[in-house]
């Protein structure tokens, strides 16, 4: 991480130590960098900003609608924020134009649950990935023999495609699938909320941990292992080598893994969509997203706008707050430690 | 150095979150704001255009399409069709077509349809009214199949195949099949005394539980969507109809494994001799009498689907043929879509792919019933048959059946409850 950041850092410190000239190098330096990022600036206009603002356009129009006389669809014309109004309050269309609170069986009614099982997911799945994942790296980074066939087993889940890896659970899961011969259960795995919701989570823990595993693993192994031996020759306890070693310098990595599973869980898709088609109560924002693109593509692009805006709140959170705190700390004590 | 660092994460962060979120809105982007209504002057052009076109289908599992195309280009060496192959899935092959559609692709000339796509496409005008010099005979089609191509009475799409679905029972328990609903869940006891399930259909929530729910309720008569498109479910018919699931359900003369039950798991387990009844498409017959596994080869017999007091109304699979309105070889579209559904490639299908054809003929060919003994059975099924609700809005109303339905299957809900809130979801969805 730390070599990352050196050009930043001097350029934080140039003003205490003022150069003779330091001032325009610095500007011809920063012009030739502005050109040297203007592709990169453009290309990213073009696959995100450009993408992002047309969605944000169409999310601004109505759905088409059905002419009456004709039975065709019409063009339905501005709607501001009606879209936005539609999902976040719930409000239907009803007959005659009338607006109602959205009846179940509408995807209009889903939006808050979707929300609330998106984010059940994301704290359930995030929170047992990294307890396991952290324990799998520890593991890893170990040096006995066979080691590399346990790195490459772990990874094994990680490696199968999400399609397949939700078939097989679905078939683990069928009723007289191998979870319920295994524990002697009759358990209906994909027929109600709670099962439903479990299997999906067994699921997505054990294709994700492994990728957890790994980042933890990298900034495991980006500890000298020089700090651990001055750790014992002082007489600290594994424990305390874990806890004031370990897990303050890992923290950065673990910090950036998590940020990282979060955003993937939060846009969760294929996993509930093959496992339960999203019934019984696993209606993921994403798959709320996808159902209403059959539907209607304005209202789509409102939900996949807010979708968007609810990650992105939740990512700045995590750097601004969290990030923010795991970086200062883990870097104040790694300084402090190695010099 | 912390505050540094933060700043360093910050951009990366919102691209990550930019990108992340924009793969879960791709497939929307680029549609909407065109106007649907259209379509007016692209229907009056080209009507009489002859030339190269394209047939557009999912994939052809069966083989029964390139023959065909062989066979059509031998003849019309200057109208040659190509064939453009789609995905094995029924929402991309539809997501494909809109894309197409919406594109104005003129390459699109044919398009096979899902049964439920028709009103749809239709209302978006884009596909070409079968009416004046595009006008193709229906005659000797069953009735039940043109009306899945018949929007605002006008002919969209000219059915190519059918499917509907039957009562498959195990013989070697019960004689003769049950005629009615009572009648069957009457026989559920012998179930029981043999310790196997007594009847399963596809009740998992998926587009199954709208074939079975709409099957249930148009056997007793009940309706869900009227003539003029508005719902007409919260009805006694309705009620009575949705009303013998969930208490056969609750009454464990459904398995409650059956909530999960797609076709293949309610195959499986009629295979296995583990269930009495089962309700399933023709796809079943031939798996159940050859496949190694299946334990029912002699003793499984099919019955039409038990109704109120006779043959239940099936709901209707299968697919039609359309023309687009962008084409610009109509004329020879017109011809293809008559070559595609004529009496020799019906037989071609149903004797090479085990698809149903339209043409009622057909189920009583005598060399064709030797080969796919089923026929009878399935031509009473169609013949009752009621297509699912004809709206354009069917992926909104296919939700709001199958969500509330659902809930009444599980108990969560009343059937009153699951009505109502069913007619409410489905006046908000077609009131756009």
């Amino acid at each position: 991480m730390s070599t990352h950041l050196d050009p930043a850092v001097k350029g934080g410190k140039a003003p205490d130590n003022k150069e003779v000239g330091a001032d325009r190098k610095e500007k011809t330096q920063g012009r030739l960098a502005a050109l040297l990022i203007t592709p990169t600036i453009v290309v990213l206009a073009i696959v995100i900003a450009y993408p992002v603002i047309d969605a944000i356009i169409m999310s601004l129009q109505q759905d088409e609608g059905l002419d009456p006389a004709t039975g065709t669809f019409v063009a339905g014309g501005f709607a501001g924020f009606a879209n936005y109004i539609h999902w976040l309050f719930q409000q239907c269309t009803g007959p005659g134009g009338v607006e109602v609170s959205c009846p179940p069986g509408t995807l209009g009614a889903q939006f808050w649950s979707a929300t609330g099982v998106t984010f059940f997911f994301t704290v359930v799945t995030v929170f047992f990935e990294t307890i396991l994942g952290f324990w799998m790296a520890v593991i890893m980074a170990r040096a006995f023999r066979g080691r590399s066939v346990l790195r490459a087993a772990v990874l094994v889940p990680w490696a199968i495609p999400t399609a397949v890896t939700a078939k097989l659970w679905f078939f683990i899961f069928a009723f007289d699938g191998i979870a319920n011969t295994l524990f002697n259960t009759s358990i209906l795995w994909t027929g109600s909320e709670g099962p439903a919701r479990a299997a999906i989570i067994i699921a997505d823990i054990w294709k994700t941990t492994p990728f957890m595993a790994l980042l933890i693993l990298a900034g495991l192994q980006m500890i000298p292992s020089d700090i651990y031996e001055a750790a014992k020759v002082d007489g600290a306890s594994t424990w305390q080598r874990f806890r004031m070693i370990t897990l303050p310098l890992v923290k950065p990595a673990l910090m950036v893994a998590i940020l990282f599973r979060v955003l993937d869980a939060m846009r969760m898709y294929d996993l509930p969509a093959i496992m339960t088609g999203g019934a019984n109560g696993t209606t993921t924002l994403s798959i709320l997203v996808v159902n209403q693109i059959r539907i209607g593509f304005n209202s789509a692009a409102a939900l996949s706008t807010i979708t968007f805006l609810i990650i992105f709140i939740v990512a700045f959170i995590f750097v601004r707050f969290l990030g923010a705190n795991a970086v200062e700390s883990a870097s104040g004590g790694a300084k402090g430690k190695l010099k | 150095m912390g505050h540094k660092m933060s700043r360093m994460y910050l951009p990366l962060a919102a691209v990550a979150a930019a990108a992340l979120a924009l793969s879960a809105c791709g497939g929307g982007a680029g549609g909407g704001g065109e106007s649907g209504g259209g379509g007016g002057g692209d229907a009056a052009a080209n009507l009489d255009g002859r030339g190269p076109i394209t047939y557009v289908q999912g994939k052809d599992n069966s083989g029964v399409v390139r023959p065909l195309i062989e066979k059509w280009n031998a003849a019309h060496p200057d109208e040659k069709v190509t064939f453009k192959e789609q995905s094995d899935n029924a929402d991309q092959q539809h997501d494909d077509l809109v894309k197409n559609f919406q594109a104005k692709n003129a390459d699109y000339d044919v398009a096979s349809v899902d049964v439920i796509w028709t009103a749809e496409f239709a209302a978006r005008g884009w596909l070409q009214p079968l009416t004046d010099t595009m006008k193709v005979s229906t005659d000797g089609m069953l009735p039940a199949t043109v009306k899945t191509g018949t929007y605002n009475e006008v002919l969209y799409t000219l059915p190519q195949t059918s499917d509907g679905g039957i009562l498959y029972y195990r013989k070697d328990l019960v004689p003769t099949p049950p005629k009615t609903w009572d009648e069957m869940m009457g026989m559920c006891s012998i179930a029981k005394d043999k310790g196997i399930d007594c009847y399963a259909g596809q009740l998992a929530q998926y587009e199954g539980l709208t074939v079975n729910v709409a099957e249930a309720i148009n056997s007793q008569g009940g309706e869900i969507i009227g003539k003029d498109g508005k719902p007409t479910v919260n009805s006694p018919e309705a009620k009575a109809g949705l009303g013998n699931l969930v208490k056969a359900y609750k009454d464990g003369n459904i398995p409650k494994q059956a909530l999960t039950y797609q076709e293949e798991q309610g195959r499986q387990s009629f295979e296995d001799g583990k269930l009495l009844f089962l309700r399933n498409w023709p796809y079943v017959y031939n798996l159940a009498k050859t496949d190694g596994s299946s334990t029912v080869k002699d003793t499984f017999g099919i019955a039409p689907l038990p109704g109120k007091d006779g043959p239940g109304a099936s709901s209707l699979g299968g697919h039609n043929l359309g023309v687009s309105v962008y084409s610009k070889n109509k004329a020879t579209a017109k011809d293809f879509v008559e070559f595609m559904t004529s009496k020799e490639s019906e037989k071609f299908y149903a004797t090479q792919g085990s698809l149903a054809p339209v043409l009622g003929a057909l189920y009583d060919d005598a060399e064709l019933v030797k080969q796919l003994p089923y026929l009878p059975v399935l031509k009473t099924s169609i013949e009752n048959a009621v297509p699912r609700p004809v709206t354009p809005f069917y992926p909104a109303v296919t939700q709001a059946i199958q969500q509330n339905s659902f809930a009444a299957l599980q108990g969560s809900k009343t059937v009153d409850q699951a009505l109502t809130d069913m007619e409410s979801a489905i006046s908000t969805a077609v009131s756009k």
